[in-house]
């Protein structure tokens, strides 16, 4: 009889070859988990190479949860179980478990050949290596093969599903249920039944093996969150955002057109707009970067809501077009997915080192709105958000997402889609001014008093014939301009547009009020930032927080609010971008950085540290 | 553009002047494209609202500023994925690309090819003076080896495209080639890339009479146009060099060649037709003619049916949103999956 225990949270990290379906596995659990009701946030870490040479430490790929009875905020720094399917898998995650840590290991992959190709010279399981574990030796391939036996599969197909053994075990030993799984798999291997019972009972298999068994002496439950009411759903930040910009399409009226070249970590957001063609979206898969955000723009011009979505290399390439959209002034939706860089880098890694391109790498004075979602869920916002910017002020935005928010998943409470805003805006179907001679014209340049905003004359629109392009243009007319008063005009007229763009105030969490200290962040580091200040508060540290989701404009009360503190740390993964941008907009901020390129986000330990640090030696 | 009405409003060649002042080098072979396109331009049949011109840069891509249409100016080479991105989206638009031989062969071929390969319903007009004008001087893709300009004081060492042989390459559907100065051939093959439903690429000879004066003499010249210019009418043999047509064009091994008429049978002079099937045929055309411009097929050189890509983009998005709600299908979408509520 296995005794139960409850647990408030754990870590839990599946680590295997990339052909042992690790990422698979890690999603099913995160499934059964959110199914449960625990809040949860999950991390996914593969290599940039589909198949590397099986059984290599190059190849391994791992997917990382972090699930709790209270709401959490990253997945974790370091797992206190580790699945390895491998030696590999062993090595490349071991130095990360916490000590007394929980290990399940295949054992039928620690032959001879398996550990010298990863360099073990003696095996880990009889050297003694792993006494500060709790090691559970477990053959599940040869289980597994064992478990198909009387099914009509090879032996190779048996051995495939060891993944499945593996997620009923952990399955059991977290008290996960696995119903839904086989719902999954049955819809997953439709067109081939068999593989897809085999799969279901390879993971009954490893649920009972968990069960009947007495290598595992102890069962482990997690009371659900108590999160607000509502209907949840757990979704990763591609998803969130593509469907983001499905619902600005809605939001609307407007069809949306997505221009976009396959690139990590953008990619599923092609696959998974390109799956919304009934909401009116149409998605071209362009011959390349500079044609994917061309034909947006030209899909902008024409009407549409024009979209391109990429990482920060097709950025690059796109940037002479971004620049002629904030010379026509025409909605465009710029979506940077960042990886770590320069050039190829670390493609399947994340970092933050896109900011000052998105600001200023375009050339002449090219101001654009920029936004960065700061969780997976908040991606759904924050593309409603661009849209409406995009669209009321004419202007390019770019929204700033990155590798962790793109793969990383979490709870989300569904949105009442009767609160979806408006964000409607109309076109020019009128003449707007006189000529010389007194006739009515349409004047393409004539803005918008308010917003500095030129009318938007899709082409169809009859008398309204105008026009536009990349000279600059003059003020009201739009017709070529080559005046100086005119140009210095025109560039600061599109300035003063971006600055104007409204946003909401920044808002600060300081409960106490007793801070000195304010850390501010942007983008991804939302989660581990919070995870630290709450750590710190729990030991009485006094420490303000607040997150940029506007990093241009600025919210208006940004200056006072950098004002309030004397120190305000950055924390970012980069070498110091948003750091740089407040102290040259805000020269009186003591801005301290705290920066890391490891391809990895935070881990929450490191940065409470870091933060203390701050605090103690002001 | 079969999904645009044909209803005629009467409209006139001035009707599509803009009110900005043209600002060509005097002499210079686009005012006279430019005159021929405005006057074609009421034979579509469309009222201006319904007629778009893209263009990249160079001096052919002021073209749009100078017409009373809708009109974008964008920049080096992207001028056919804008376009794309236009006429998928609006089907109800006729969309014309004007660019020349730096803009659509050097900086932007990677856009034209594909273009062409997904038959995007675009007009695209290739104004070829091999010279880079807005530079000053500089020798483009179609320039010929050896070209003495600023940036090749010894001579150019590149080969040269042959813009129709690319074009074919790249499944064009539609190819023809025209010349500035012939205004009736000019609106002949324009009239026909318009009907044409897909991409149609024409490629236009054009004076530069400031940096490559001359380039295409040898077509204009009285003395020399009849021997070099092969005029291919559809359904016809083809024949030139004078009134009494001295010269045939017939297989030779793989390719064409073109003989003296005396020395052929009749019989093996190649009748014209571009909707032959295979685009062998047209492409042995467009090697007749080489840099030299010693024997220049000029008119429609290929002309077949294919799906077009605008429309089938369309089809699919058409035929999954027909009768749905949206607002309700992204209710159901958010709520897709596995999901679960807290009370």
């Amino acid at each position: 009889m296995n005794t139960v225990r409850q647990l408030d949270r754990v870590v839990i990290r599946f680590a295997g070859d990339s052909g042992d379906g690790m990422q698979l596995t890690g999603d099913r659990f995160t499934a059964e988990t959110a199914k449960l009701g625990n809040d949860l946030s999950t991390l996914p870490n593969y290599p940039a190479e589909i198949r590397a040479p099986a059984g290599t430490l190059p190849g391994v790929s791992s997917f990382q949860i972090h699930f709790a009875d209270t709401d959490i905020l990253t997945p974790g720094d370091h797992p206190e179980v580790l699945i390895a399917m491998n030696p590999a898998a062993l090595k490349a995650n071991l130095r990360d478990l916490k000590s007394g840590g929980t290990i399940v290991v295949n054992t039928d992959e620690f032959t001879k050949r398996n550990l010298t190709k990863v360099g073990y010279e003696a095996n880990p399981l009889e050297d003694g290596s792993l006494d500060d574990f709790q090691v559970h030796q477990v053959a599940l391939a040869s289980l597994t093969i064992g478990a198909l036996a009387e099914f009509e599969v090879s032996k190779k197909d048996a051995e495939r599903s060891k993944n499945m053994f593996a997620l009923g075990l952990v399955s059991w030993m977290y008290s996960r249920p696995i119903e839904a799984t086989e719902e999954f798999l049955r819809g997953k291997f439709k067109a081939k039944p068999l593989i897809a019972e085999a799969n279901i009972a390879a993971l009954k298999a490893g649920w009972n093996y968990g069960d009947t068994t007495e290598a595992f002496a102890v069962r482990f439950e997690i009371p659900p969150a108590k999160l607000s009411a509502g209907t949840y759903r757990n979704i990763t930040g591609n998803t969130a955002l593509a469907w983001g910009i499905t619902a600005a399409g809605v939001a609307s009226g407007l069809p949306v057109f997505l221009g976009a070249y396959p690139i990590t970590p953008a990619s599923d957001i092609l696959h998974e707009l390109s799956k919304h063609k009934r909401f009116g979206v149409t998605t071209v898969q362009a011959e390349d970067e500079i044609a994917a955000v061309g034909a947006a723009l030209g899909a902008s011009w024409g009407g549409a809501l024009g979209v391109t979505t990429s990482s920060g290399p097709g950025i690059a390439l796109k940037s002479e077009t971004i620049s002629l959209a904030v010379s026509l002034e025409l909605p465009l939706l710029v979506v940077d997915v960042q990886r770590a860089g320069p050039s190829t880098g670390l493609p399947t890694k994340t970092e933050q080192a896109d900011l000052v391109m998105a600001m200023f790498g375009r050339h002449g004075e090219a101001p654009i709105a920029i936004l960065a979602p700061q969780s997976p869920s908040d991606c759904f916002g924050i593309m409603l958000e661009a849209a409406r910017i995009a669209l009321a002020y004419r202007t390019p935005v770019m929204v700033l997402s990155d590798g962790y928010i793109a793969n990383g998943a979490e709870p989300w409470k569904l949105p009442e889609l009767a609160d979806l805003p408006d964000i409607s805006v109309p076109f020019a179907t009128e003449t707007n001014g006189v000529d010389a001679k007194g006739e009515p014209v349409f004047l393409p340049y004539l803005r918008d008093p308010e917003t500095l905003a030129r009318p938007w004359a899709v082409p169809g629109t009859p008398g309204l014939q105008h026009r536009i392009g990349g000279i600059e243009k003059a003020d009201k007319t739009g017709d070529i301009s080559y005046d100086p008063a005119n140009h210095d005009f025109m560039v600061r007229t599109r300035a003063a547009k971006i600055a104007g763009v409204d946003v909401p105030d920044l808002e600060v969490d300081d409960p106490v009020g007793d801070a000195d200290v304010l850390v501010l962040g942007w983008g991804s580091t939302w989660g581990p930032i919070g995870a630290a200040v709450r750590g710190l508060r729990d030991k009485g540290v006094p420490i303000a927080r607040a997150h940029l989701r506007y990093l241009n404009p600025m919210p208006k009360n940004t200056a006072e609010v950098l004002a309030r503190y004397d120190r305000v740390v950055v924390p970012e993964m980069n070498l110091g971008q948003l750091a740089l941008l407040l102290r040259g907009n805000f020269p009186g901020t003591n801005v301290v950085g705290y920066n890391q390129v490891r391809g990895l986000p935070f881990t929450s330990n490191e940065l409470q540290d870091a933060l203390e640090e701050v605090i103690k030696n002001g | 553009m079969a999904d645009v009405k044909l209803d005629a409003p009467k409209l006139k060649a001035k009707d599509f002047k803009s009110t900005q002042e043209v600002r060509w080098c005097p002499g210079c072979g686009d005012y006279a494209i430019l005159a021929a396109v405005q006057s074609f331009l009421p034979e579509l049949g469309l009222e201006r609202e319904k007629i778009a011109f893209v263009s990249g840069i160079g001096c052919s891509s002021r073209f749009p500023y100078y017409l009373n249409t809708y009109g974008i100016h964008s920049i080096h080479g992207r001028a056919p994925a804008i376009a794309t991105g236009l006429a998928v989206s609006r089907p109800d638009l006729s969309v014309w690309v004007v660019t020349g031989d730096g803009d659509a062969l050097s900086i932007g071929g990677n856009h034209l090819i594909h273009a062409l390969r997904r038959n995007v319903n675009l007009k695209i007009l290739l104004f070829n003076n091999r010279i880079y004008g807005l530079t000053k001087g500089q020798y483009s893709p179609t320039s010929g080896a050896g070209t003495l300009t600023k940036s090749s004081p010894m001579g150019s060492v590149d080969s040269p495209f042959n813009p129709l042989s690319l074009a074919l390459g790249s499944e064009a559907t539609f190819v023809a080639r025209t010349l500035d100065s012939d205004r009736a051939h000019l609106q002949e093959v324009l009239r026909a890339a318009a009907e044409h439903e897909g991409s149609a690429f024409v490629e236009i000879y054009q004076n530069c009479p400031i940096f490559n004066d001359g380039a295409f003499e040898v077509l204009k010249n009285p003395e020399t146009r009849d021997e070099s210019i092969i005029r291919l009418q559809d359904g016809e043999p083809i024949r030139f060099g004078g009134a009494d047509g001295d010269k045939v064009v017939v297989q030779s091994g793989y390719g064409l060649q073109v003989r003296d008429a005396a020395e052929v049978d009749e019989a093996d002079v190649v009748v014209h037709k571009a909707d032959v099937d295979d685009p062998a045929y047209a492409f042995a055309l467009s090697r007749l003619s080489g840099v030299a411009l010693d024997h220049t097929p000029i008119g429609v050189f290929r002309n077949v049916k294919r799906p077009t890509y605008d429309k089938g983009v369309r089809s699919q998005v058409d035929e999954a949103a027909a009768g749905v709600d949206r607002t309700e299908a992204l209710d159901r979408l958010l709520h897709s999956g596995d999901t679960w509520t807290v009370l």
